[in-house]
């Protein structure tokens, strides 16, 4: 039987009551939401708060909304409401594709945005996500709010820039016309991590050319964007040629590991492969977009 | 810690210790023991339980965030009773051999319909995809789930049926 060591509960009942508790306990708490990551990883001792503050009566940062050229998701939106929003979908492919594959429809209905990328696991699908489309995270304190983009936030490994009596509260992800997005995933059964995951976004130009990229991966040993590969596309008109060296700069550019889930040079595959797929569905969404 | 919740419809309150999961609470502390617990993980959901009408899996919940809210088990699905169409379903389909799986299955599968009473077979498979079953192959569970949407009246379905035949 796996049972997290003892702690104390705290329920916070506002987001002031719990940059409160936070800033009271420090080091010695965590804070939960979905739990699908803190509680597995407290069951195996790798955690050990001595406070735990739950988040999830704190329905005032679960929501998605639009608020000029940014869609703004509250931290405590589950990645279920993500997956069912009209509104991602036709904005941001790439996170609708994202969370159709993060974990399983059981644990979508409990897991949070703001707890995907606090956890920051290298082989989480938000991480890539968010990276790829420029997302901003507004972090808050006793003091007040930053915003800081997903390079300064991932910190590496398991690593944020959220302090110890801060809080994740929103995620701002900008509005782009002529843009649009695509994720794909290998894993090896639903629910398992990814064996590899390439995240892609293009912005076209009036005359077609491609004005701006991202690409991003997720378990290849390589956080944050492929700016090489991306550099190579921006300025360009998109053709077969110019998508296959964007993913064999990218299959080049990541640093996996043999695992039990594949080797070194399959997941380089994966990575060069998906890359390209990813790229050439956002760049045939973009210019429906813009038809 | 003290907690208060309405499980199956009826309010319970217990003294339990902050590290309690929710599984175990039902189990031990309720003495419900139709959840199953298993793989202790989030992967095989037998544990699956709705929790304000959302199934969760109740090893990776803890009891103390459950606290205010309405739990429903395997044994909250019949009424007076009858079987819900769903658990008729597993039996008219044959759902189940060994049974492990099934509290999970019937919760998830008794939610689906409550919110999509008529489920293309993809959607089925899609919703039961996060538990698993190493009996059935999920063919005859994803017949059960289908009867059920075919016959939401359930027994009374059957009865009509074997009166008419």
């Amino acid at each position: 039987m796996q049972i997290p060591a003892p702690f104390e509960y705290a329920r916070a009942t506002s987001l002031d009551d719990a940059i409160a508790l936070l800033t009271r306990y420090g080091d010695d708490a965590l804070v939960v939401a979905g739990g699908h990551s803190l509680l597995p990883m407290m069951k195996l001792r790798l955690a050990r708060p001595d406070w735990l503050i739950d988040i999830n009566e704190l329905h005032e940062l679960d929501y998605v909304r639009r608020h000029g050229d940014e869609l703004r998701i509250g931290a405590l939106a589950r990645h279920r409401t993500l997956l069912e929003s009209a509104e991602i979908a036709a904005l941001f492919p790439i996170m609708t594709e994202a969370e159709r594959v993060v974990a399983d429809p059981i644990v979508r209905n409990r897991g949070t945005i703001g707890g995907s990328l606090c956890q920051a696991d290298p082989a989480e699908d938000l991480s890539t996500v968010c990276a790829v489309l420029g997302a901003q995270a507004v972090i808050r304190s006793a003091t007040g709010e930053r915003v800081i983009g997903m390079d300064e936030f991932h910190q590496g490994p398991y690593e944020t820039a959220v302090e110890f009596n801060e809080i994740l509260v929103e995620v701002r992800i900008p509005i782009r016309p002529r843009s649009s997005s695509s994720y794909e995933k290998v894993e090896r059964r639903v629910g398992d991590w990814a064996v590899a995951a390439a995240g892609g976004s293009v912005t076209l130009a009036a005359d077609g050319t491609i004005e701006d990229a991202a690409i991003g991966v997720t378990a290849v040993g390589l956080s944050g964007r492929v700016t090489d590969a991306e550099a190579v596309l921006i300025g360009h008109r998109p053709t077969d040629a110019l998508i296959t060296e964007a993913g064999r700069m990218t299959s080049a550019a990541v640093d996996p590991m043999t695992d039990q889930r594949g080797s070194v040079e399959y997941k380089r595959h994966l990575a060069g492969e998906l890359t390209q797929r990813v790229l050439k569905r956002a760049i045939a969404r973009a210019r429906r977009q813009e038809a | 810690m003290h907690v208060t919740m309405s499980v199956n419809g009826e309010d319970v309150a217990k003294d339990i210790e902050p590290r309690t999961l929710l599984v175990h609470f039902i189990r031990d502390d309720l003495g419900l023991t139709g959840t199953h617990w298993g793989c202790d993980t989030s992967n095989c959901g037998t544990c699956v339980v709705s929790l304000d009408g959302t199934p969760v899996k109740s090893c990776t919940v803890l009891a103390a965030m459950a606290d205010g809210h309405a739990v429903r088990t395997v044994e909250g699905l019949e009424t007076a009773g009858t079987l819900d169409p769903i658990q008729q379903g597993f039996i008219e389909e044959h759902g189940l051999q060994c049974g492990f799986c099934t509290p999970g299955m019937l919760i998830t599968g008794r939610e689906l319909l409550d919110r999509n009473p008529h489920p293309t077979e993809l959607e089925i498979r899609e919703a039961i995809s996060g538990q698993i079953c190493r009996c059935t192959g999920y063919a005859t569970i994803v017949r059960a789930i289908q009867w059920a949407a075919d016959h939401p009246a359930g027994a009374a379905a059957v009865e009509q049926e074997t009166v008419q035949s």
